[in-house]
């Protein structure tokens, strides 16, 4: 078929106008939330969105917002898994607690050859988180137990167990921390310093001689999960499946999509991501499992989710966000006085507006190109009337009967109207 | 609130009758002059449809008035406006003589006017008892009187032999018993007029008689009842007088003692069919869709409401075998099991001689059956996805949609999906957009082309041109003429008789489950049609046909 120069083109700079706004709006209406209650407490939020720019760009800190967004994008990751198949795994918190106690444990106990020791401990926090998310899945499929309701218990039977039982067995107890034994030098990750020295400039060190900060070599990983959940999704069968299943139940189940093993399918896998989020710190940093383990990521990856609308690149910019504000929120205690528990307001309002703004921003995008599409054929239309070539009251425009076909505003109706006017 | 309880409206209908000097169910029908309902030109628009015009039917107090119709008749609209859920575009209500502008249920019901849906409106958690009161609460200063309502509501049950404790939970109810508690909810708000939508569509026979019995009941307490059905045997039963409506007209009322089946079913099909199409190419001898003895129930459990019953069909190479039948028969059962999304009780399937019943759905979709589904947003397109993603959905796992079953490929996915809209005049400005965004008939031509291009070697087209505009319609018959053409042995589901009798070489009956009929689309007549649909004809009439008669 024919397609002409801008046909090809049509709607791409529209869509890539909104893939830009909703996210700044969103921010834009959240930072507004956060400014009206800061002026409301008496604070001052020029002042405090001063501070977190200039310090938020410095170098130190940029790494510690990469390190902090590192397992919040993993956790996220693994929800949108879960999103795309429209099943809601709440239970990531528990699944990577448990599964970075085992993989720190059991990674403790020999010694390899360094590729294969990280990859080892790295498939065995991946089995254990899929392993811990296998039993909400199976109850789902065989006794259609809602999965929000048998992660959200899976999430506190599992921080307790580890709690009660596996730390108490597996730690050593000194005078102030309780812990792991240490992952041998042939399970720890390389940091990226280098990388970031290579790239930007030298990292402050500290009078000790050690850099002050490290870039964490989970990074990597985090990109390749990245990288690959997009191939995945949108690039494989199965993926399709997955996808098809979320967006229409019915019309995926008559396609030959079995919906049993795409809940299966997709719980697993969300699981297995959901494995992934403790070992930034357990490979790179801590080298075992401590009472100071970084808990609360696994809920803060279904914000981050939402936020980036469970695309690869849109949850990367949401995960970033989030370290941005973790990170800058103490800051800003220190320097405005100001509490930081304003970033928590910002990230609670953030996932608030974030629903309402997609929705909306959906919306106006799909009318958007059915107006583009009804366009378009309007004036193929006329065109080819005047070459005296379309039938007069061929059903050209979307909907033959409509009265004000030929005229340019609102030509024809598509469906997707017709289906809100009768319900 | 609703102040009157069942038994003073009991007591009020008394009142009535007495007046006007009948006491008897039977004498009522005597009662001459303006009926309890009456309705004077009343018209229906929807855009681009007329469901109602100069509907005019008056209804007799104390008489069993049925409306029979085929789907899309107007029935329920018209049942609706009575109602009070829809408001009639021109026309007058008349109440008991008074004019009225119902405006909402509630509104009929102060009337005294209720309805019994098709689909229970029961809350399964709650008592009977509770169920019936709702809303409808006997209370004392905010208190709900629960002795007296209890009293109420069991003397009801008793009334119209609800055979279970009022504290029983309704989700333990059988369904012929869950109906009755919407009767009875209906009747505890005072009605003495009670519309009853298809009433016996979900039942078993046991429990139609008990339902007959039930409303001859409700009718020697000299309530008015109005009920749709379209089956006839039912109908003549039941009912004092019928009202046939017809695409948005009442085509008559009539006495049931001067009604036949066959009149009531020629005058709901009309005088005058389509014209078949004449093929020039005969069908092929190779059988390419057998099915053999399909029977299916409700549930597992529940063996007496079968669903379908011995089913026996076959289709040849380059044949359309349409499947007529009204609505709510088996037809989606029978659609849901050649797809392998519902098993079977008994029978097996063969496609090309091959016996399917083990295939899962992804099999049969990708080797050898093309789908048409009958709500193309709800079963066929992922809407919110663009085009070419829904050109692959069925066949995803095939060339050119994807390499090795695995790895998609959107490059020729696009291409292919390109051709489609070329090949079946699919009206886009591209196959980026989505779904959403085209009209019906375009998304229709797109499911066509997908499931067309892949050679399947059956096709089942589930009301293919419902919903679309005419152009797409005729567009939409072209490809299934088509797909005849190419080989395909297609099986034409359908209510829509222009469709079933211009397209099909075989006309098959489908009623309750049953194929009670085949017949040939250039010889068939409105009355056999019509009597076959509606069950007033005996199956066993026709020598041709496989019967099962019991």
């Amino acid at each position: 078929m024919r397609q002409s120069f801008g046909a090809r083109f049509e709607g791409v700079p529209r869509r890539a106008g909104w893939a830009l706004l909703t996210p700044l709006a969103t921010l834009g209406i959240a930072a507004l939330v956060a400014a009206a209650i800061l002026l409301v407490t008496g604070y001052s939020p020029v002042s405090a969105a001063r501070t977190m720019w200039s310090k938020g760009w410095e170098l130190e800190t940029v790494i510690d917002m990469l390190n902090r967004a590192t397992p919040l994008y993993l956790s996220a990751i693994a929800v949108a898994i879960g999103f795309r198949m429209n099943i809601f795994n709440i239970g990531v918190e528990g699944q990577y607690i448990l599964a970075a106690l085992v993989a720190a444990y059991i990674g403790a106990q020999f010694s390899f050859w360094p590729p294969l020791h990280i990859a080892i401990i790295i498939l065995l926090a991946m089995a254990t988180g899929a392993a811990w998310i296998a039993i909400p899945a199976i109850l789902k499929v065989t006794r259609g137990v809602h999965e929000v309701i048998s992660t959200i218990m899976m999430n506190i039977i599992g921080v307790s167990f580890v709690a009660a039982i596996l730390f108490n067995q597996w730690s050593q107890r000194d005078v102030l921390n309780q812990k792991t034994p240490d992952i041998p030098e042939t399970g720890r990750m390389p940091d990226l310093n280098s990388v970031v020295e290579f790239l930007v400039r030298d990292i402050e060190v500290r009078p000790s001689g050690n850099p002050k900060k490290f870039l964490l070599g989970f990074l990597a990983v985090a990109a390749a999960v990245g990288i690959l959940y997009h191939m995945y999704v949108n690039r494989t069968r199965s993926g399709y499946d997955l996808r098809a299943g979320g967006i229409n139940s019915d019309a995926a189940l008559v396609a030959g999509i079995n919906p049993k093993k795409m809940i299966l399918t997709a719980m697993l896998l969300s699981g297995a991501v959901a494995g992934l989020v403790g070992l930034p710190e357990i490979l790179g940093r801590d080298y075992h499992y401590d009472l100071e383990f970084t808990q609360m990521l696994g809920f803060n990856g279904i914000a981050v989710a939402l936020i980036g609308q469970n695309h690869a690149a849109g949850v990367a910019l949401g995960a970033f966000l989030f370290g941005f504000l973790d990170t800058t929120g103490p800051i800003l205690d220190t320097v405005d006085e100001a509490p930081e528990e304003i970033v928590t307001i910002i990230k609670g309002a953030m996932i608030f507006v974030a629903i309402i703004v997609y929705a909306i921003a959906r919306r106006q995008q799909l009318a958007d190109q059915a107006r583009a599409a009804n366009r378009m054929l309007a004036q193929r239309v006329r065109g080819e009337r005047e070459n005296g070539q379309a039938p007069i009251g061929s059903d050209f425009y979307t909907n033959g009967t409509d009265d004000n076909a030929g005229t340019d505003s609102d030509i024809g109706r598509t469906s997707a109207e017709e289906a809100r006017e009768n319900p | 609130m609703n102040g009157f309880s069942s038994e003073e409206a009991i007591v009020a209908v008394d009142v009535a009758d007495a007046e006007g000097g009948a006491e008897t169910a039977n004498s009522e029908s005597e009662m001459s002059g303006a009926g309890v309902i009456e309705l004077r030109g009343i018209s229906k628009f929807f855009p681009g449809v007329i469901a109602n015009e100069n509907i005019n039917l008056s209804v007799r107090k104390g008489e069993i008035h049925a409306i029979c119709g085929e789907n899309g008749a107007g029935k329920s609209t018209l049942m609706k406006i009575i109602y009070g859920m829809q408001s009639p575009d021109e026309g007058q209500i008349l109440v008991r003589g008074r004019e009225v502008r119902l405006r909402s249920p509630r509104h009929a019901i102060s009337c005294g006017i209720g309805m019994v849906h098709q689909h229970f409106m029961l809350a399964d958690n709650l008592s009977v008892l509770e169920n019936v009161i709702l809303g409808a609460e006997p209370t004392n200063l905010g208190y709900i009187l629960k002795h007296q309502a209890e009293e109420q509501v069991a003397k009801l049950s008793d009334d119209y032999g609800l055979d279970v404790s009022v504290h029983t939970h309704v989700e333990e109810l059988a369904v012929g018993q869950r109906q009755k508690v919407e009767i009875i909810k209906a009747l505890f708000r005072g009605v003495d007029i009670l519309i009853l939508d298809e009433p016996t569509s979900v039942l078993v026979p046991q429990e139609v008689e008990d339902l007959f019995v039930a409303m001859n009941g409700m009718k020697a307490q000299g309530k008015t009842l109005l009920f749709i059905d379209h089956k006839l045997d039912e109908v003549l039963e039941i009912a004092d007088r019928i009202t046939v409506l017809r695409a948005g007209h009442s085509v008559a009322t009539i006495d049931k003692a001067k009604a036949t089946a066959d009149d009531l079913a020629e005058m709901m099909i009309g005088s005058e069919l389509p014209v078949p199409e004449i093929y020039e190419e005969g069908t092929g001898d190779e059988v390419l869709l057998q099915i053999e003895g399909v029977s299916l129930n409700a549930t597992a459990a529940d063996s007496r409401k079968e669903i379908l019953k011995d089913i026996n069909i076959s289709v040849h190479k380059g044949e359309i075998v349409g499947i007529a039948g009204v609505e709510g028969n088996g037809q989606t059962e029978l659609m849901e099991v050649l797809l392998g999304t519902r098993k079977a009780v008994s029978g097996k399937i063969f496609m090309e001689g091959e016996d399917i019943a083990k295939w899962p759905t992804r099999k049969r979709r990708e080797e050898k059956l093309g789908f048409i589904p009958e709500d193309r947003h709800k079963m066929g397109l992922m809407l919110p996805s663009p085009l070419w993603e829904n050109a692959m959905l069925g066949h995803q796992g095939l060339k050119p949609y994807a390499a090795g079953g695995f790895w998609l490929q959107p490059r020729s996915s696009k291409a292919k999906c390109k051709e489609i809209v070329a090949d079946f005049d699919v009206r886009t400005p591209g196959v980026k957009v989505p779904a959403d965004a085209l009209s019906g008939g375009n998304q229709q031509k797109l499911i066509i082309g997908r499931e067309m291009s892949m050679n399947p070697k059956v096709l089942i087209a589930a009301h293919p041109t419902r919903g679309i505009d005419v152009g797409a319609q005729a567009a939409v018959w072209d490809d299934l003429k088509l797909a005849r053409q190419e080989g395909l042995a297609v099986l034409l589901i359908s209510a829509d008789l222009d469709e079933l009798i211009g397209l099909s070489d075989k006309l098959l009956v489908i009623f309750r489950g049953e194929i009670v009929a085949e017949l040939d689309p250039s010889e068939v007549t409105p009355r056999e049609l019509g009597s076959y649909m509606t069950g007033a004809a005996q199956p066993d009439a026709d020598s041709e046909t496989h019967t099962d008669t019991d």
